[in-house]
């Protein structure tokens, strides 16, 4: 609460609430529940079971119905709370039910079978999840493959595009050659390219390769990404040239120069790239969809999309997943987010 | 040095080691290399391997494509198709008005036209004002900001087909807007089956994934900005409204401009979330351009890979105007800075 | 050794041309600046003979050896950049050790060469800071030392001082100047500050606009500038130049005149000037005397006197629109407004003919 206070008084001064402070604060608080919201929505209701899933209005928490074995019976029954004719509330469990009948029991009488009408009753619920939401998918998907495969991708997509993006970045922003600005052009040009505009003739190139039906027929066509070049391009163009010259009076191969200077200065600029990098190969669904047709090889996103295309869409399912999913993203950007602040601080020439 | 941190240093530097080896083995080939070659040598050298993906991979298929927009046929090889010459492209163009669709002989084309040309106007407009206002507010002095700014991001890391999946989830009819407007005293609304709702989730949705990215970007512009400009302000009693017109804005346009560009970028090409969210409806209203490409291309079941190609070398050709455009403006920008 | 010499050096940037025709020779152990307003190819220069660019014209030769087409890397030379352009991500020891593990010296006589370079420099209490938690004059001092541990042919220093506070400068270059005593190793030095020049040099290159106007000792430079130029360009205050008119010449003296009543026969060789000619005469502000009367005297007015405690720096016009400063060794100068009389030693005037050449003195 004192840095709150500390903060509404440092930015204007005054011991006043200047007005923008007040719309920074809605601002930021209605920031955090528009952006974690939807995902927190999303995680509980991942923990709940299909039938409250379809109930409206929702419950904000999961909530199971309390189950209770009754002599007699081989399977757990699920308890009601019934208002009974006379007027008093019992607890009973459900054996079976007929139209808008439900033949139930008193779990301490098994024997009296009492029939109420399903309006007068609710079922006993408390908090609880729904765990076999997430553990079924490991059984009945390959999903640990699909992990795999996932991992594969975005660590081999991620290591390689660093690598050859920001040599050409390199080569881009630090020397003058014939034909520099055409290929700059080039690569700009095709900044607006979208993936599915040359869908179909990088298909037949894909397939003409030999790399249909391939990891590296998922990874290769991602890696020269215009998007890294540009960036790392117009971050090496801050790195002052006289740096590379005093490296060249050091006798620095030109190798040495990008590998030992410019690599570790535009070390922000890369792990920009990194997370970006990371994030769109997790996250890549139409290309694989395209390129792998066997189940085995499939990532997350396309095993996510063939389960959720399925003739009967099981949410609860889905939901969970799709929260696996997102995990190890959000562990990398955690991890990298720290890494980035810390790395952009601190540069000796100014 | 605690024990963690020594395993933390002798597990980087393993790491790293095989790394600096390969590095210092590639450094001896180069050098000859260099000095056979000189630095124009080596220039080619650090853009081959990523041209030559490039080439492959962008080059080659976007060069492929006219040839693909001048054949018809459902086979995927060119050798397979038929030569019809500019068919394709009558074909799309053929209209009574191109104001309305309808007299459109491919109608869909030019419904998916008329979407995306506003969906990327509202959209981008959307993203940079909202964008700016983020990053605006970040720069204050505000507690915890790397918190902050993280919140902001993190829906930039959510895939379009999970993101499209939470907000059908939140917009369906048992979703958490229901269950709001139900507590609010309202009545249970089908909200993506309602053309504007649509619409406006679909522009909604893609700035909310997408806008961290951007206010990152400028944040990082604005943090540029030297911090006695502001001072030497204050003590000219400048306003805030115009401090921000005539010192942020103007030294932010850099990077204002790249967001911009990019912003543009990912509007035109907007499909997987979309698609996941609304399937291109209620009827056609979020049908936008790369989804009728695909759809025409790859799904649908009058798949004509020609027509496809056509209509996206149609989209291809807007996007160069705008690309030279952005050139234009970038090198201007670029030329100022550069050295004596 | 060490010797450097440029024949016949061009650059050019399309149609552009920086540098035109230069020629030099620079001596083994010598100190060498290069000085000349900004924009005047000076820090071209530089970089040609470091080897980061290549002239479009000429040779470049070290020690007798042609290493136009050789790279920088190769020619043996060190750079202090004016930036210092120290590696951010190194720490110092790591800046100074780069460029001798490039050269795959061994880590032992690296060692050795950095703890040399750093009691040397007075930087061995910072040998693991990185670049950026030093200030201005230590960041100085370790690109000097990473130049020195190189232990090169020539050092080339571009405005290594232009960073550097005005007291530091000056601390500095007196460092400077006793490094390269004990070095004894040619250095090459860039600045558009002729105080530096002046202190610092063996020899002054003077350039302007890719030209070499001037080159010898800093006295020489002093004492008998070539041409209009480079007599306003050495010295402070500023030489003051005067148009004359020649009466009268012969090849030993030259009589002119010129604005309040001045008038001087000065001992030159004056065989290719002709009475009635345009000339301008030259005359450095400290060789002005103040004059009781006004008989061989110059009439002034002056603006300005500004009292420095040793001397007074009057600011006075001549005959309308004549600007004169003089330095006076006294202090009772009169104050604005006031006339004065000047007298102008005929020995310290410098003539300089229409074209702006000086007539070389008899």
């Amino acid at each position: 609460m004192s840095g709150v206070v500390s903060f509404l008084t440092r930015r204007r001064g005054g011991r006043f609430w200047h007005w923008t402070d007040i719309v920074s604060w809605l601002w930021l608080i209605g920031g955090l529940v528009v952006m974690f919201g939807p995902a927190i929505w999303l995680v509980g209701s991942s923990f709940k079971t299909p039938a409250q899933l379809a109930e409206f209005p929702p419950t904000i928490l999961p909530y199971v119905s309390q189950q209770a074995t009754v002599e007699g019976h081989d399977k757990p029954l699920t308890l009601y709370r019934v208002k009974l004719p006379d007027g008093s509330t019992k607890v009973l469990a459900e054996l079976r039910r007929i139209g808008t009948v439900a033949q139930m029991v008193d779990p301490k009488a098994p024997n009296d079978i009492v029939k109420v009408n399903i309006a007068s009753r609710e079922p006993v619920r408390e908090i609880g999840f729904a765990t076999e939401n997430y553990t079924e998918p490991f059984v009945h998907f390959d999903f640990l493959r699909y992990l795999r495969n996932s991992v594969f991708v975005t660590a081999m997509a991620t290591l390689i595009t660093l690598l050859t993006n920001s040599m050409a970045a390199f080569a881009l922003s630090k020397y003058r050659f014939r034909g520099r600005d055409l290929t700059m052009l080039l690569i700009v040009g095709t900044l607006m390219v979208p993936l599915s505009v040359i869908l179909v003739p990088l298909y037949s190139v894909v397939s003409a390769v030999g790399l249909l039906d391939s990891l590296w027929g998922v990874i290769l066509p991602t890696v020269a990404t215009p998007t890294g070049v540009f960036l790392l391009r117009q971050y090496m163009l801050t790195i002052p040239d006289e740096l590379l010259d005093a490296a060249r009076m050091d006798n620095a191969s030109e190798w040495q120069i990008y590998w030992r200077i410019v690599l570790p200065l535009a070390a922000p600029a890369l792990a920009v790239l990194a997370i970006f990098s990371v994030v769109w190969r997790w996250n890549d669904f139409l290309w694989p969809l395209v390129v792998l047709s066997r189940k085995e090889l499939y990532t997350l996103q396309v095993g996510l999309n063939t389960y959720a295309g399925q003739l009967n869409v099981q949410w609860h399912y889905i939901l969970a997943m799709t929260v696996v999913t997102m995990i190890p993203v959000v562990l990398v950007f955690v991890f990298l987010q720290r890494y980035i602040t810390s790395g952009i601080a601190g540069t000796g020439l100014k | 040095m605690t024990a963690a941190a020594t395993l933390k240093t002798w597990t980087g530097a393993a790491l790293a080691a095989p790394v600096v080896w390969l590095a210092s083995i590639v450094n001896v080939p180069l050098k000859s290399w260099q000095r056979a070659t000189g630095t124009g040598g080596m220039a080619a050298f650090f853009l081959a391997p990523n041209m030559a993906i490039f080439g492959i991979f962008v080059l080659v298929p976007l060069v492929i494509n006219f040839f693909y927009s001048a054949t018809s046929g459902t086979a995927y090889f060119l050798q397979d198709r038929t030569y019809v010459g500019l068919e394709q492209y009558q074909r799309l163009l053929d209209c009574g008005s191109y104001l309305d669709t309808a007299t459109c002989r491919e109608d869909l084309f030019w419904k998916a036209v008329h979407n995306t040309g506003l969906f990327v106007v509202v959209q981008v407009a959307m993203m940079t004002i909202v964008s700016i206002a983020t990053a605006l507010i970040l720069n204050r002095e505000i507690v915890g900001r790397s918190f902050w700014r993280a919140v902001f991001f993190f829906p930039v890391l959510l895939s379009p087909v999970v993101t499209g999946l939470i907000w059908r989830w939140i917009l369906q009819r048992q979703g958490l807007l229901n269950l709001i407007v139900h507590d609010m005293g309202g009545e249970p609304y089908n909200w993506l089956t309602d053309r504007f709702w649509a619409f406006t989730a679909a522009v909604s949705v893609s700035v909310w994934a997408h806008m961290g990215f951007y206010t990152l970007i400028l944040l990082a512009g604005l943090q540029a900005i030297p911090r006695d400009l502001y001072e030497a302000a204050e003590m000219d009693g400048t306003k805030p409204a115009r401090v921000f017109w005539r010192i942020t804005l103007p030294l932010l346009m850099p990077n204002l401009l790249v967001v911009i560009v990019l912003a543009l970028i990912r509007a035109v090409q907007i499909f997987d979330e979309v698609y996941v969210l609304t399937g291109g409806g209620p009827g056609t209203s979020t049908l936008y351009l790369t989804q009728y490409i695909y759809e025409i291309g790859f799904a649908s079941l009058l798949r004509n890979p020609g027509l496809a190609s056509a209509a996206s070398i149609l989209m291809g050709l807007v996007l160069v105007v705008l690309t030279l455009l952005q050139l234009q403006v970038g090198r201007r920008g670029e030329r100022k800075g550069a050295r004596e | 050794m060490g010797r450097i010499t440029l024949t016949d050096i061009d650059r050019a940037y399309g149609k552009i041309k920086i540098l035109h025709n230069i020629n030099l020779d620079v001596g083994d152990g010598e100190m060498l600046v290069l000085v000349g307003p900004s924009g005047c190819g000076k820090s071209t220069l530089l970089r040609l003979i470091a080897g980061l660019d290549r002239p479009t014209g000429g040779r470049i030769e070290i020690d007798g050896a042609d290493v136009t087409e050789v790279s920088a890397a190769r020619r043996g030379l060190a750079m202090v950049f004016q930036s210092y352009a120290l590696y951010p991500h190194m720490s110092v020891r790591q800046n100074l050790a780069f460029g001798l593990e490039n050269i795959r010296m061994a880590k032992a006589e690296i060692d050795a060469r950095i703890a040399e370079a750093a009691r040397m420099l007075d930087i061995a209490p910072y040998l693991d800071r990185r670049p950026g938690q030093l200030s201005g004059g230590q960041k100085q001092r370790v690109a000097i030392g990473r130049a020195v541990v190189r232990n090169p042919t020539a050092f080339l220093l571009d405005e290594p001082l232009s960073n550097l506070d005005a007291e530091l400068r000056i601390s500095t270059r007196a460092e400077l100047a006793a490094l390269h005593k004990r070095l004894a190793t040619t250095m090459i030095y860039v600045t558009h500050d002729q105080v530096e020049a002046m202190t610092l040099a063996d020899r002054i290159v003077v350039m302007r606009s890719g030209r070499i106007e001037q080159v010898g000792r800093p006295l020489d430079l002093y004492n008998a500038p070539a041409n209009l130029f480079v007599a306003g360009f050495i010295g402070a205050p500023r030489m003051n130049l005067l148009p004359v008119k020649v009466r009268s010449a012969s090849g030993t003296q030259v009589h002119v005149e010129g604005p309040g009543g001045l008038s001087a026969t000065i001992a030159a060789d004056g065989t290719a000037l002709r009475p009635g000619d345009e000339a301008t005469l030259g005359i450095r502000p400290h060789d002005i005397e103040l004059s009781d009367d006004s008989k061989g005297s110059v009439e002034a007015r002056v603006t300005l006197a500004e009292a420095l405690g040793p001397e007074t720096v009057v600011h006075a016009i001549i005959a309308g629109d004549n600007k004169l400063v003089a330095v006076l060794k006294r202090q009772d100068v009169q104050t604005q407004g006031q006339p004065i009389n000047l007298t102008l030693p005929t020995e310290r005037m410098h003539l300089f003919d229409c074209a702006g050449l000086r007539v070389a003195s008899r």
